[in-house]
């Protein structure tokens, strides 16, 4: 165990820990806008309860997503100095533009929302969430265009005098295929898990009807619950699209990340997609791995990663082969099971997420809801499959990027902080080990504690025979 | 100007932003229970003043951060890993203090929000320290050899001078953050902010005048001397305004304090970014540290373009929330 070892742990907890709120803030933060909008137009006090209840959730999740998010803009400077000073030029870039453009949009809205409601006028007030709504998606794109140039670096040259990676096409950058087809990929599938988020939310309250504090309470949440299949739904499609893109787009740019997440060794025509593996290959022995059993679906893996049945993917031993003549000696082997196992986590329990979404969608058609409790309890149990599969797309892509930071450029194990020392490292990851883990035990008890509550606590129902109030209260704290 | 030069200035300009704005919102949440003590009413008016407004203010950190690394590559990767202990402590009271601010009113129990109280405390007190200590010692120097590392340990950091800064940008943040509340706050904890601000004043303009000095002497300009005098001159003016209830000028002068402190420690370091105190041959210039001139380029036109649209809607939003706030706005 070395300073390497512990910032790779650091930087995987802390910035799988940080996307557990992203997806939720991408999502939910156009759910709440949307509900608001609803209100807006029809007048009903319903949506202004959905809004201020879903609004409520969403900051508590959204605070996380905020502060987690500081670690990341500093981490590459504390624990990856060699890396930032190599590809700062580029890399930069797009992060000094997402603080600009998107950053300070997000929190200075966010902050009219929250406390504006008796402040603006209703639509001036409904305009800021919707800016920060457009913040918090600007700014996945701009991360998300600095992870694919990792993957996939273009628009930059190296200067031999310095040894520094030097920006030469910014556009480039921003249109590099791997970033826009990330970007839909990873939206949509936060749109998903926000989608399922109101999903379960909804379900909770729907299969506890009968403690609703008032009688209207069911028609809401059926209401919410039919809005969250839908956006489940159509993002998922959106998903599948981008998922089958990114699939072939791993085959040109990154071969030995789909042939690990595959664990295809030697190279095949017209590959199956394998479904159940183990897999021969001591870690460090490089070139020489094989299967020992692998049930597959003919012809499936060739289909997604070329489009043609007879496609040729390119194997482990192969691509080791290559990378060792082009790079020097050394092991270019991501960890295999890892990667396949990810793979396959993802795509079941995404598919798992979005499949709830569909078949909900034809269960409450024409405002049916089903009787049976499972239903609902499955309904629950989406959410953490969706977020569990969202974890597992970064584990794959992050760790099948091994042993580069950037492609074909900068070795993880060169990118590390040298004055940095292993105590250091050791105590920041025990801090920000132990601080995440009381917060996640906080924040979803607070969840659950405002679930549990209900809309009947941030905006009371009226007693019977009273009027709606017709002055909206705002958010203080 | 070269653009090392003008991204230089940009960057001393972010960061100055960030301790204007947040330096206040760190001196409101360091005297929380002071000004609130024996009313949660009162503790929910302080947090309040601020509640819509600090985490656009905290945006200038990370603006000034993300810019750092994007123009001044070596500067950021230097900066960050040499200084790891007191910045992991800086990231980690933000993170506390973050939560704090959005979780304390969720639960209505005294000792839930006397715990997030705390973390608003501590969460306050320790950037508001820490970020002295560092910018005292980059302007002081650091363990940088011929590879271009910085090997700063512990002991390097917590040298005599680097203490007194932290000091001094504590007790400033403290007065700053007194003077916003007298300015934004009505009822009992207006009186009492303008009664803490009286008494901060002196200490802050004494702890500043001891650091600028000391930062005089030892690597100043003709020009840093006459702004760290306008910087403890506006000290002492903005104490005598509080007790004056001139609460606006009084904070105009607070806010130029903080200015004018960081920018002669910017000016005190220029044209070198992270000197080195084992030999200047070793000093990390800005012309060395800096990013080519496409990426400095397309940084100031998106620069001109959207700093002054971030001013105006941030400026909108504190005209929004003008009114000051009371007791009734809370309850």
């Amino acid at each position: 165990m070395d300073a390497l070892d512990l910032a790779r742990w650091q930087f995987g907890i802390t910035t799988v820990y940080h996307f557990l709120f992203v997806p939720l803030t991408i999502g939910l933060s156009v759910v709440v806008a949307g509900l608001q909008t609803a209100w807006h137009r029809t007048g009903r006090t319903e949506y202004l309860r959905a809004t201020k209840f879903f609004g409520k959730l969403f900051l508590i999740n959204f605070a996380m997503g905020v502060v987690t998010g500081i670690v990341q803009e500093f981490q590459f400077g504390m624990n990856w100095s060699a890396y930032s000073t190599f590809v700062g030029d580029v890399f930069g870039a797009p992060l000094a533009l997402e603080a600009l453009l998107a950053f300070f949009l997000e929190s200075t809205f966010i902050g009219l929302w929250i406390f504006g409601w008796d402040r603006l006028p209703r639509r001036v007030h409904l305009a800021t969430i919707w800016a920060a709504a457009i913040g918090s998606n600007l700014s996945a794109f701009f991360i998300l265009a600095a992870n694919a140039w990792m993957r996939h670096p273009v628009g930059f040259a190296v200067d031999p005098a310095t040894g520094r990676a030097h920006l030469t096409d910014l556009a480039a950058v921003l249109t590099n295929p791997q970033a826009i087809s990330t970007y839909l990929h990873v939206v949509s599938a936060s749109f998903v898990v926000a989608g399922l988020f109101v999903v379960a939310v909804s379900a909770y309250k729907l299969l506890h009807r009968d403690r609703a504090p008032h009688p209207d309470e069911p028609g809401l949440f059926r209401r919410t619950l039919r809005a969250g299949l839908v956006t489940t739904a159509v993002a998922g499609a959106v998903v599948a699209l981008s998922g089958d893109h990114q699939a072939k787009l791993m085959a040109r740019y990154e071969p030995m990340k789909l042939a690990s997440a595959e664990a295809i060794w030697d190279t095949e025509q017209a590959a199956g997609f394998s479904l159940f593996a183990i897999g021969d290959h001591e870690i460090g022995e490089v070139g020489v791995g094989r299967n020992i059993v692998n049930l597959e679906v003919p012809y499936l893996l060739s289909v997604l990663a070329t489009g043609s049945p007879a496609g040729e993917v390119a194997g482990i031993n192969d691509l080791q082969r290559q990378f060792s003549e082009q790079f020097g000696p050394g092991d270019y082997t991501p960890l295999i099971p890892v990667l396949y196992w990810s793979f396959r986590l993802m795509i079941g329990l995404g598919l798992a997420g979005v499949g709830v979404g569909v078949v909900g969608l034809w269960l409450t058609r024409r405002g049916a809801l089903p009787r049976q409790r499972w239903v609902y309890r499955i309904a629950i149990a989406a959410l953490p499959a969706a977020l569990a599969a969202n974890i597992f797309g970064w584990i794959l892509t992050e760790m099948g990027r091994q042993p580069w930071t950037v492609v074909g450029h900068l070795l993880t194990a060169a990118s590390v902080s040298p004055g940095v020392s292993l105590g250091e490292v050791a105590v920041s990851l025990s801090a920000f080990t132990l601080l995440y883990g009381v917060l996640a035990v906080v924040e979803a008890r607070l969840l659950l504690r405002y679930v549990k509550a209900g809309p009947d606590h941030v905006m009371p129902y009226p007693r019977e025979g009273e009027p709606e109030p017709d002055h909206v209260t705002a958010f203080v704290y | 100007m070269d653009l090392p030069t003008v991204w230089f200035v940009a960057i001393a300009v972010l960061w100055t932003g960030y301790f204007v704005l947040e330096g206040f919102d760190f001196g409101v949440g360091m005297l929380l229970p002071v000004l609130g003590r024996g009313s949660d009413a009162d503790r929910r008016v302080v947090i309040n003043a601020i509640g819509p407004v600090w985490d656009g203010n905290e945006v200038w950190l990370i603006t000034a951060i993300g810019a750092m690394f994007a123009a001044f590559p070596a500067w950021y990767a230097g900066l960050l890993s040499g200084f790891y202990l007191p910045v992991l402590l800086v990231v980690l009271a933000l993170i506390a203090r973050g939560v704090a601010f959005e979780y304390r009113g969720k639960v209505d129990d005294p000792r839930w929000r006397a715990r997030w109280d705390a973390a608003i405390v501590t969460g306050s007190a320790v950037p508001a320290f820490c970020w002295g200590l560092v910018f005292a010692n980059v302007v002081r120097g650091v363990q940088l050899g011929p590879d271009r590392v910085v090997r700063s340990g512990l002991t390097d950091l917590l040298n005599p001078y680097a203490l007194v800064g932290g000091v001094a940008t504590l007790a400033l943040f403290v007065l700053h953050g007194a003077v916003f509340l007298a300015l934004k706050t009505d009822g009992p904890v207006r009186r009492r902010a303008r009664a803490v601000a009286r008494l901060a004043a002196p200490a802050a303009a004494a702890a500043q005048f001891a650091f600028l000095m000391w930062t005089q002497a030892d690597h100043g300009t003709p020009a840093t001397a006459a702004v760290a005098l306008a910087a403890v001159g506006a000290l002492v003016a903005g104490g005598v305004l509080v007790a004056r209830r001139r609460e606006g000028w009084a904070f105009a002068a607070t806010a130029v304090a903080v200015a004018a402190t960081t920018a002669v420690l910017f000016g005190s370091l220029f044209p070198v970014a992270l000197p080195s105190l084992v030999d200047p041959a070793f000093d990390l210039t800005v012309a060395d540290a800096a990013s080519g001139p496409y990426t400095l380029g397309i940084l100031s036109w998106v620069a001109v373009f959207f700093l002054p649209l971030v001013l105006l809607y941030q400026s909108w939003s504190y005209w929004v929330f003008r009114r000051r706030v009371t007791r009734a706005h809370v309850s």
